[in-house]
């Protein structure tokens, strides 16, 4: 750690008293282990009862096809919001104004707003009573979680394409091809290797706020994970079960977001995008 | 609609609770997050080792697996049984956000150039005021965007809470939806806006912050 801006290489005072803290912190962090599980052991949540349900193949089933529901409803809503974000992330570039205007308030709109009230509304305005062909909840979640990844990624798009050398346009202009060619030919293409590291990132995202799904009671993890305990009463252990769950997904794809960073952008710093237009004016963050 | 502005003080009553969820979890995340990054960027192994994975675990369980232990879980093991709705709602909140302020925290300081850590040694600054007038204040103007996200997103996580009972704006969204389904939109449209109100004034409150915090460079 000599390379850090916070402190200086540490000489053997220093070493002899951050050895004195690491025992002392080692000893803290054992003693809390220790003390924890024989509280839960205390209060009988180690017991087989508790978690024999997680060794039962039917129950396995029903969380494998969960976890399945919770994987497309994330990945339709990905697909759908990579739609909606090229749609209106061109359309903030456009040089019109009565298409720049619109495509603006409406990504400011659901980037503002809550992914859970987007779903009550999906819900209880179409949703509800076999509305969506009689997957109301899922599909419910799968439109909120489009409206707000895809409002998120316009301007993820917007900042890829923005984030390229001016002397791209300009050469491509300059051998006679229409805005449209351009576009499609040549920033599209570029801004798209910029941009696919951000888009894993926010497949973390939308595979999390699925699980919010549960309040208008759509399958999904947490949807079974809540039927589970409740019957088995074992609340703790099935937390911790459907929390890991999320957890692999999420880390795979974060492991998957960190390749594809270093493939393909290099050591250039990550595409980032500030969560309203007021935030993401400043040039420090679009840098 | 006539339900819904003849009962204003409801909404109202409702936002004012969103507000205190907000303002209160994002203090102690604040607050939490400067541990957690002292502990990260610190000297000491096992404290960064530990931070590491609280992090690492934390960022990635989603909001509502966090309320689920506060709220369902740990009143099995006889912790937070007496505890108000509103503060274990800040504590969710709080154990969750804390993450990202931590990671924000932390990004603010990587961007510090070594160089003005060597240089501020060689005329001689001490530790504390190394710290205290030269990484400190740059680290944290340049935190600042990022920070600003993250209370952006908490202050629209604090619509979690409605799936757990607290009358928060989501909630009370709900209750008016379900009194009057033929004008879902409108009421949902009054809403969001109360929500945009909020996050653009977080956002506001940043940009005056970084604008406030510029060093000629």
């Amino acid at each position: 750690m000599s390379s850090s801006v916070l402190f200086d290489s540490p000489g053997p005072k220093t070493r002899v008293r951050h050895r004195l803290y690491t025992v002392i912190a080692v000893a803290v962090v054992v003693a809390a282990a220790v003390w924890l599980v024989m509280f839960l052991d205390d209060k009988g949540q180690l017991t087989d009862a508790k978690w024999h349900v997680f060794t039962l193949t039917d129950y396995l089933n029903v969380i494998w096809h969960a976890l399945l529901d919770t994987l497309s409803m994330a990945g339709a809503a990905i697909v759908l919001a990579v739609i909606f974000g090229v749609v209106f992330g061109v359309g903030k570039l456009s040089d019109h104004a009565f298409v720049r205007w619109p495509s603006f308030l409406v990504v400011e709109f659901f980037r503002a707003t809550p992914v859970l009230i987007l779903m009550l509304l999906m819900f209880f305005q179409w949703g509800i009573g076999g509305g969506f062909w009689g997957h109301g909840p899922y599909v419910s979640v799968v439109l909120a979680l489009m409206l707000y990844n895809g409002a998120v990624l316009a301007e993820v798009f917007r900042a890829g394409v923005l984030s390229l050398p001016k002397g791209q346009s300009e050469a491509a202009y300059a051998i006679g091809m229409r805005k449209t060619q351009v576009m499609t030919i040549v920033l599209l293409p570029q801004a798209v290797k910029v941009m696919l590291p951000a888009l894993i990132s926010q497949c973390v995202v939308a595979l999390k706020d699925t699980s919010l799904g549960m309040y208008i009671v759509a399958p999904g993890l947490t949807y079974i994970g809540r039927q589970i305990y409740i019957e088995q009463r074992n609340q703790l252990q099935t937390a911790l079960v459907i929390s890991a769950l999320y957890i692999i997904c999420n880390l795979i794809l974060t492991v998957i977001a960190t390749w594809m960073q270093r493939r393909l952008v290099g050591t250039k710093k990550p595409l980032e995008v500030g969560m309203t237009a007021l935030a993401g004016a400043n040039p420090t963050s679009a840098k | 609609m006539h339900d819904v502005f003849s009962n204003f003080d409801k909404v109202l009553s409702a936002f004012w609770l969103t507000i205190q969820l907000a303002v209160l979890s994002g203090i102690f995340s604040l607050l939490g997050g400067i541990v957690l990054v002292a502990m990260r960027i610190g000297p000491i192994a096992v404290l960064r080792w530990l931070a590491t994975i609280y992090v690492t675990l934390v960022r990635n369980t989603p909001l509502l697996m966090v309320f689920t232990f506060i709220f369902v879980a740990a009143p099995t093991l006889g912790w937070f049984t007496t505890t108000p709705f509103l503060l274990k709602g800040v504590i969710a909140v709080s154990l969750y956000t804390c993450t990202f302020v931590c990671e924000a925290l932390r990004s603010g300081v990587n961007t510090v150039p070594i160089g003005q850590a060597e240089a501020a040694r060689a005329i001689g600054l001490t530790f504390t005021q190394n710290l205290r007038h030269i990484v400190l204040p740059q680290a944290f103007h340049a935190s600042v965007p990022p920070l600003t996200s993250t209370f952006i997103a908490m202050a629209k996580n604090t619509s979690v809470a409605a799936v757990f009972g607290l009358a928060e704006a989501t909630f009370r969204m709900r209750y008016f939806t379900n009194r009057n389904a033929d004008v879902t939109i409108w009421i949902f449209i009054i809403f969001a806006v109360g929500y945009i109100i909020l996050v653009e004034l977080i956002s506001a409150g940043g940009l005056l912050l970084e604008r406030r915090g510029k060093a000629a460079r």
